[in-house]
């Protein structure tokens, strides 16, 4: 385990706290329709249609000081945008928002400067200049203190591993570089509150391990409130005790991972090796995925029968030389999940 | 750190960026010089054939045109960054990369490039400015160098707003209109003659509407002792460039405007 | 015929529909041009008023005004972007491996790209200048008819000549950034020249006297100067017979130019690896 530098833990008395409470939230986007061919191109100059998305129908939950929120959906349920409107860059068409006590939007200047934020596609970094060059100019521009910026970046350094990188201009990095480097120069403020969208986004296995393995550390350890949007179910259940799943502009279920699997796919998995070739046969109280010769897989729901009766009745069956146990992946879940409510992944 | 001092850092940044490739620089440099050589064999010829125009003299006409060039280098220097910004931050939705950072927008844009290359067109201004003045039989002391330093500042002040307001377009079409370009070289190129030669109405709109007249015409008028061809008082006339001031800070309550607009009504 | 056709009517319609969605680009683009010609035509009204003797009436100078604002995007002044972006990438052999003459192709690419926009940029030009300004009781302003029925039909046959001789210098251009294997160069120096001795700077028959035997002389009178000399009579008979001729022989010249600097550069990438 390495260890990591003097990052210590902010008491709550000295910053101020970073509840966020979101309140019936919503948002109407009005898009303009293009026309197709050439007659409806010159008719598109005199008239355009409009049309409404719905982007937002009234979201409500609250964060406390210290959680780690993944926010899960497809494209286009709104995760973004709550994001944005969370940032204080979009404004909601109705309802109430505040981080620590500002209304984002309305205080942009002040709520910013005690926020963090990554966008996996785009760089906040200086495309041309090298690393240091960045984070010094962030520096300035979130007016840190010397001092304490010196800290700071050398924790940073040290838990990112980016000594090598410093002097390399950003547009040389590898995407996992670069991305170590993103989330550097959102912390190196000290936010209370950080945001990242996609951060793991085309980011390799290594890479992957060491953005959740920081995250996890800033959490646990420093107490920064984390919002986290992701694809990769991965990160969620590496990091979020907390998820929150958004369809179609609603919030579908608001709780811990577990109850959400739960909830979606009773189901539990049992992989059974033979010692021999046996013939696919029925097992009471479990259904067969796969039977092929050597090994089975078997699901069940732990509700209506036990793990430990099935494997008792099969090594008592056959001759069993390893069995092991699992849960669906999560993508599958995810997608039942999505399944149950109608809504397209 | 001070948003003065911040914007130093920007313009060192900026600098040391385009140095990197010293060539190209160069000869960017030297093209614009070139290019804007062009507008001066325009104005030689002219004079060449015609000797006056309604009364002014060719030293007289070089040095408006010195004047309102230099102001225009300078503006085009500072506002690359409102320049480019519908396709470079609209377009991309890179503009939530500057909401999202503790600082205004106008700052950051400012701070986006100090393109350094126009300098072209400031040294081709500067020696038309030269040659005016030397070529007047006027005694020039302080005052009148008071007076065409306050028309460059104006004159920086009302294009960097007309930029800035080119720019503000863009939230709501996105693409970079060249509209500007009506403005800004077509100002230039109305603004190196004298306002009396143009008909009342177009003489108003340079003057009350884009004010490039005040930062041109009224106070080289007053420097060059030529100021009853103005039918303005002397005293007024050197305080014109002031509506430059007051045109930069309309285009930038435009410019809150559409922020405002971009912020609710998302890219 | 019409097959042969067919990929210049696509294109032509391509660029209708894409100028059509940008609509503001192209009413912003249309009113700069508009106003450029106002003050160009306020200001040379200023110059006349003191003046005695001129080589152009004002009347002929606003007719010259309009046509060249009109006309304005069929002048070579800078390098084919989608070429200078080729070299810049290194496909530009490729080229090589269509089966057809590598000059004719980059040539009739330079023509077609000098009909589909420039025709339409002038049509509102023409109507503005022609039509709505003596509507709007600003005669004296605006764009009068050509000199007679035999200056439009010279008009005409210039017009075809201009697009021929534009082409070829572009394609001569495109040459020499190729072996320059940048365009900065190309574009820095012959925006400032087209410009100038084309005569959308300044009229060519404003310029000096001392300098007009040389101006006629020189490739680029016929990309602006010659065409619109008789539109406004300046050139009639045996002059408009002449200047036509001189166009029609720097399109010769710089063709052939063209085609053995071709032969010469492209002959180089290939010994180069292309």
């Amino acid at each position: 385990m390495r260890t990591h530098g003097t990052l210590a833990r902010i008491p709550h008395s000295v910053m101020t706290a970073s509840n966020i409470v979101v309140d019936g939230l919503t948002k109407s986007f009005h898009v303009a329709e293009r026309r197709a061919g050439a007659l409806g191109a010159t008719v598109g100059l005199f008239r355009r249609r409009r049309r409404t998305i719905e982007a937002l129908k009234g979201i409500s939950f609250r964060l406390a000081d210290g959680e780690l929120l993944g926010l899960i959906g497809p494209n286009g349920a709104g995760k973004s945008t709550t994001i944005k409107i969370l940032c204080g860059i979009l404004e909601p068409s109705a309802g109430h928002c505040e981080v620590g006590g500002l209304v984002p939007w309305r205080e942009r200047i002040r709520h910013v400067a005690r926020i963090g934020a990554v966008f996996g596609q785009r760089t906040q970094l200086w495309w041309d200049l090298p690393v240091i060059e960045s984070f010094e100019l962030l520096r300035d521009i979130y007016r840190v203190p010397q001092a304490r910026y010196r800290t700071t970046m050398d924790a940073l350094i040290s838990m990112l591993d980016l000594q090598r990188l410093l002097d390399t201009p950003v547009r040389q990095l590898s995407l996992g570089q670069r991305m170590r480097c993103e989330i550097a120069a959102a912390m190196l403020h000290e936010p209370r509150v950080l945001f990242l969208d996609e951060p793991t986004i085309g980011l390799d296995a290594v890479a992957k391990l060491a953005v959740r393995d920081f995250v996890k550390t800033l959490n646990r350890e420093r107490g920064v409130t984390v919002i986290l949007t992701t694809h990769d179910m991965h990160d969620v259940e590496a990091l979020a005790e907390r998820v929150i799943v958004i369809g179609n502009g609603s919030i579908l279920a608001d709780g811990s991972l577990s109850a959400l699997r739960r909830g979606a796919l009773a189901e539990r998995r049992l992989l059974v090796f033979f010692a021999n070739d046996i013939a696919p046969t029925e097992i009471p109280g479990a259904s067969v995925r796969r039977w092929e010769g050597r090994s089975a897989e078997l699901s069940f729901d732990p509700r209506v029968t036990s793990a430990h009766g099935l494997i008792a009745h099969v090594t008592s069956r056959f001759d069993v030389e390893d069995v092991h146990l699992d849960e669906p992946p999560i993508e599958e879940v995810i997608a039942r999940f999505y399944a149950l409510h109608a809504i397209d992944a | 750190m001070t948003s003065l001092r911040l914007y130093g850092r920007y313009v060192a940044v900026s600098l040391r960026s385009q140095m990197q490739y010293p060539g190209a620089f160069i000869a960017t440099s030297i093209g614009a010089f070139a290019a804007t050589v062009v507008d001066f064999v325009a104005l030689w010829a002219l004079f060449a054939r015609f000797r006056q125009i309604e009364g002014w003299r060719f030293h007289e006409i070089a040095l408006f045109y010195g004047v309102v060039s230099v102001a225009f280098a300078i503006a085009d220097t500072l506002t690359r960054g409102f320049d480019i910004f519908g396709p470079q931050f609209v377009k991309t939705g890179d503009f939530d990369r500057l909401l999202v950072r503790p600082r205004t927008t106008v700052l950051q844009l400012l701070g986006y490039e100090f393109r350094a290359t126009r300098i072209g067109r400031l040294a081709q201004g500067m020696v038309a400015w030269a040659v005016g003045m030397q070529l007047a039989s006027v005694d020039w002391g302080w005052s009148a160098w008071a007076t065409l330093l306050f028309a460059v500042a104006g004159g920086v002040a009302l294009f960097s707003g007309i930029l800035i307001l080119q720019a503000t377009l863009a939230f709501w079409t996105v693409e970079s209109l060249e509209i500007a370009n009506t403005l800004t070289y077509g100002g230039i190129e109305a603004a190196q003659y004298p306002l009396d030669i143009y008909v009342r109405w177009f003489r108003n709109f340079l003057t009350f509407v884009v004010p490039l007249g005040c930062v041109t015409y009224f106070p080289v008028a007053a420097a060059l002792g030529r100021a009853e061809r103005t039918g303005v008082p002397e005293w007024l006339l050197s305080l014109t460039p002031v509506s430059g001031f007051l045109f930069l800070a309309a285009s930038l309550w435009v410019w809150g405007f559409g922020v405002r607009h971009y912020t609710s009504t998302g890219s | 015929m019409s097959t042969a056709l067919r990929p210049y009517q696509a294109v032509f319609r391509a660029r209708f529909s894409l100028l059509m969605q940008y609509r503001a680009a192209a009413l912003a683009g249309f009113g700069t041009q508009c106003w450029w010609g106002a003050i160009k035509i306020m200001v040379l009204a200023a110059f006349f008023r003191g003046a005695g003797a001129t080589p152009m009436t004002l009347r002929q100078a606003i007719d010259y005004i309009w046509l060249a604002q009109a006309l304005l995007t069929l002048l070579p002044w800078s390098v084919d972007p989608d070429v200078a972006r080729m070299v810049r990438s290194g496909d530009v052999g490729y080229d090589r491996l269509r089966p057809l003459d590598t000059y004719g192709f980059w040539y009739a690419r330079a023509v077609a790209r000098r009909t589909a926009t420039p025709l339409l940029r002038a049509i509102p030009m023409v109507l503005t200048a022609g039509l709505l300004l003596p509507l709007l009781g600003l005669s004296e302003w605006a764009l009068s008819p050509p000199a007679g029925w035999n200056a439009a039909l010279l008009f005409a046959v210039s017009l075809v000549l201009v697009v021929a001789l534009a082409a070829a210098v572009s394609t001569l251009m495109e040459i020499i950034t190729v072996a320059a294997l940048s365009e900065r160069g190309v574009n820095m120096i012959m925006g400032g020249v087209v410009i100038v001795f084309s005569g959308n700077l300044i009229p060519l028959p404003l310029l000096p006297d001392w300098l007009q035997p040389f101006l006629q002389l020189q490739p680029f009178a016929g990309l602006l100067d010659t065409p619109l000399r008789i539109y406004s009579g300046l050139f009639s008979g045996s002059d408009a017979v002449i200047a036509l001729g001189r166009q029609a022989l720097w399109v010769m010249v710089l063709a052939a130019i063209g085609r053995a600097a071709m032969a010469r550069v492209m002959a180089r990438l290939q010994a180069q690896g292309g």
